[in-house]
């Protein structure tokens, strides 16, 4: 990204920006320091697992045996869409223009905030209330509208928690996962001059009362946008708290901010997608709210904004898109189910992947937006257990483009030395039936000396890493092929 | 029937009684077992790490060494689905390799996945029997760790099944049962703090489960688990179905923690 966040960024533990690190990034102390924080420990399992099996148990209650078929469909519309970009995305600007919109088009990061300043900026606005969306956070826009003088307030419950709390969101779907109740009701006090509750229902209405006097006063709305409608020219976006109709319906200008993956050619296409996203997201049949919006207020309406803006967001999508190996991350409907599904990121939580995406798909597209060799731990990190392809309801082969990216790092010399060499080393060991047999033999031999009762305590070399959490089994003193020997003789 | 065993380079080193518990099983149900010698590994290492020309040639070898097999059989879920998933990716465009390829992808199947779908095995009927007291009959509580690369092949609960036509055995589940051990080759090693918290968690759902028995079927899965259970102080058998199965039918002994069956 070649976008610089000049302002101020809410910090990590270790004093670095949560979700704009500085470069390379080094996962390690950040993954240790959430592992060793037993209250993220507790919550994150709980609720990544709680959605996890929601997700099973409903898909299966829902579409049985059918489920499969469904997201192989799902996923073939999106591959569709993108391997046609061009074609719909022309369709699209078309469709929207038509029905009053205006669309714009931003190469990254910084050219999107810019287009939404001018508009700000143009129309005098001042005040903008703002419905959840990654791609903003992305372009890290909240910031930018403030430093021009726009109150920008988050609206989705868990976001404007994060916001009062100088905090960022560490899922894509759930931003405050990490966080409970407790936190939530000091940031409260702290910001709202609230009275100190950890009422849930009380909370709300706290946080309902102070939203809804902003809501009546904003000019500006800003919403992401969870599906483009190639034939119509409309916007969809699914919330669960009704804040996005509020957000894209109150103020006088209407802007979305959204990448430009997110086309889909119909309104039945959409459908297919729309079954698949809330079950896989929140094990909801659908999302509470789901607004398919195209264009601004028509004359005989009641409401609406006078003006509606789509900022297209490419930000290195179309990098990622000319790769045709890589190019099917870009199918991703951010429902967070392989997140959900992630033993990692259940251990890890969101903010150790040092990035605004995080879990399984993070872990693909954050290294191909910000560069392989700013991000070597996040393909490596992984234990490729295939959980999160199962998960995806679009089929993204997560593990597989996770080897793919392990592959580019090594033939780009972006893996150290020494990690190379060890891997030739091994290769030419298991190429070779001699060879094999008498480094067996050595390795045999020297792990048996090293172990006691059975067990290595503490290994050297290579395996020390086992034996910092785990003792390794010593090898058996004779492999299976000398029993063989004896078996067939 | 005539089956050629792969016994996958950690079985090899680590589990040499697993490859035994197979080929004996094997017998037992009259197939002809035989052992290509030049066979090391399948290239999973290699592929996984990402250096794909060595994966290449390890999956060539394999084809190679393979090639007179009429069916393939590994006690590893892990090796198994290296060659189902990726060695069709590897060679599909290679001309010398990409058909005999499919061949070979055909004739491979998981140990498990072999007994019960190709020869239908019924081992009640075999009077299979793996509890204690002097008949086998006093429930054992075992447990069974999902090794994730079963997912791959498509397999959900086939050695539980086979667990259950297995007398004297008290299947409990475990908890998270999908979730992966942490094992994942050089991520074990490279990010042992992920890992080691993966782990601990795996094994505090197996000593949930109360058992005393953990059936792992999969030889990165059993050193990861086991060293684990070990580090913790915890007296759990490992053992792969293989072994089970060998000694429920009286052909290798009783061996690892006699005094859990007694």
């Amino acid at each position: 990204m070649s976008d610089h966040h000049e302002h101020p960024v809410a910090l990590s533990k270790d004093g670095q920006s949560i979700l704009f690190p500085s470069l390379p990034y080094d996962m390690h102390a950040r993954a240790e320091a959430f592992i060793a924080d037993e209250h993220i420990q507790t919550y994150v399992n709980r609720a990544t697992l709680g959605r996890d099996n929601g997700r099973k148990a409903f898909t299966k209650q829902i579409f049985g045996d059918r489920h499969n078929d469904l997201r192989l469909l799902a996923g073939r519309i999106k591959q569709h869409t993108l391997d046609n970009l061009d074609y719909y995305l022309e369709q699209f600007i078309d469709n929207a223009e038509k029905s009053g919109a205006k669309v714009h088009f931003a190469a990254d990061a910084k050219e999107a905030n810019a287009i939404c300043l001018d508009i700000a900026r143009r129309e005098k606005l001042t005040a903008c209330v703002k419905s959840k969306s990654m791609v903003t956070e992305e372009t890290h826009l909240v910031p930018e509208l403030e430093a021009i003088g726009v109150e920008a307030l988050e609206t989705d419950l868990g976001e404007f928690i994060l916001q009062i709390d100088n905090d960022a969101p560490s899922h894509i779907v759930t931003p405050m996962i990490h966080k409970d109740k407790t936190a939530v009701a000091r940031a409260f006090v702290r910001e709202l001059g609230a009275e100190y509750t950890e009422d849930p229902k009380e909370l709300t209405t706290i946080a309902r009362n102070y939203l809804r006097d902003k809501f009546r006063r904003a000019d500006l709305g800003i919403s992401g946008g969870n599906f483009l409608v190639a034939e119509t020219g409309s916007v969809v976006i699914c919330t669960n708290e009704g804040n996005g109709r509020f957000c894209t319906t109150a103020p006088r200008v209407h802007v979305a901010f959204v990448g430009i993956e997110k086309l889909v050619p119909t309104q039945m296409h959409l459908s297919v997608l729309l079954k698949l996203l809330a079950k896989h997201a929140t094990a909801q049949p659908l999302t509470v709210y789901t607004h398919i919006m195209t264009g601004p207020k028509r004359a005989a309406e009641h409401d609406g904004p006078e003006q509606m803006h789509f900022i297209l967001v490419d930000n290195g999508r179309t990098k990622i898109l000319a790769d045709p190996e890589y190019r099917e991350a870009l199918r991703c409907i951010r429902c967070g189910a392989c997140l959900n599904a992630c033993p990692v990121y259940r251990k890890t939580t969101g903010h150790a992947y040092g990035a605004v995406y995080s879990g399984p798909i993070g872990a693909v597209i954050t290294p191909l937006f910000k560069g392989l060799e700013n991000y070597k731990d996040l393909p490596n990190a992984s234990s490729l257990c295939g959980a999160c392809y199962e998960a995806c309801p679009v089929k993204i082969n997560l593990p597989e483009l996770l080897i793919k990216l392990r592959r580019d790092m090594l033939s780009g010399r972006v893996t150290k030395w020494h990690e190379r060499i060890m891997y030739k080393i091994g290769a030419i060991g298991l190429k070779s039936r001699f060879i094999y047999r008498v480094g067996g033999f050595f390795q045999r031999k020297m792990l048996r000396m090293l172990s006691k009762g059975g067990y290595i305590r503490k290994a050297p070399g290579p395996f020390k890493g086992w034996t910092i959490e785990r003792d390794l089994p010593a090898p058996a003193a004779k492999d299976f092929r000398s029993w063989w020997k004896r078996h067939k003789s | 029937m005539k089956v050629s065993l792969f016994v996958t380079c950690l079985t090899d080193t680590f589990y040499p009684r697993v490859g035994e518990a197979v080929v004996r099983v094997l017998e037992h149900l009259g197939c002809e077992v035989d052992f290509p010698a030049a066979q090391t590994c399948c290239g999973q290492p290699m592929f996984n790490t990402g250096c794909h020309a060595d994966a290449r040639d390890l999956a060539k070898r394999m084809i190679d060494v393979f090639e007179q097999s009429e069916i393939v059989v590994t006690p590893s879920g892990s090796c198994c689905a290296m060659i189902r998933d990726y060695y069709h990716e590897l060679l599909h465009d290679d001309p010398a390799y990409a058909e005999r390829c499919t061949k070979f992808v055909k004739k491979t199947y998981e140990f498990a996945e072999f007994l019960l779908n190709v020869m239908k095995v019924d081992l009640k009927r075999q009077k299979c029997k793996w509890g204690g007291g002097a008949d086998g009959n006093v429930p054992i509580k075992t447990t069974y760790h999902y090794s994730c690369h079963l997912r791959g092949l498509g397999m959900t609960n086939e050695a539980v099944r086979l667990l259950e036509q297995i007398g004297g055995i008290d299947y409990v589940p475990l908890n998270k049962t999908e979730q992966c051990c942490g094992f994942g080759g050089t991520f074990a090693v490279k990010y042992p703090e992920i890992s080691g918290s993966m782990v601990r968690d795996k094994i505090g759902c197996v000593k949930d489960t109360g058992a005393s028995v953990l059936v792992c079927n999969d030889g990165g899965c059993a050193l990861n688990i086991t060293g684990a259970m070990h580090r913790a102080g915890m007296p759990i058998t490992t053992k792969h179905i293989a072994e089970i199965i060998a000694e429920g039918l009286g052909l290798m002994p009783m061996e690892q923690r006699r005094e859990a069956r007694q």
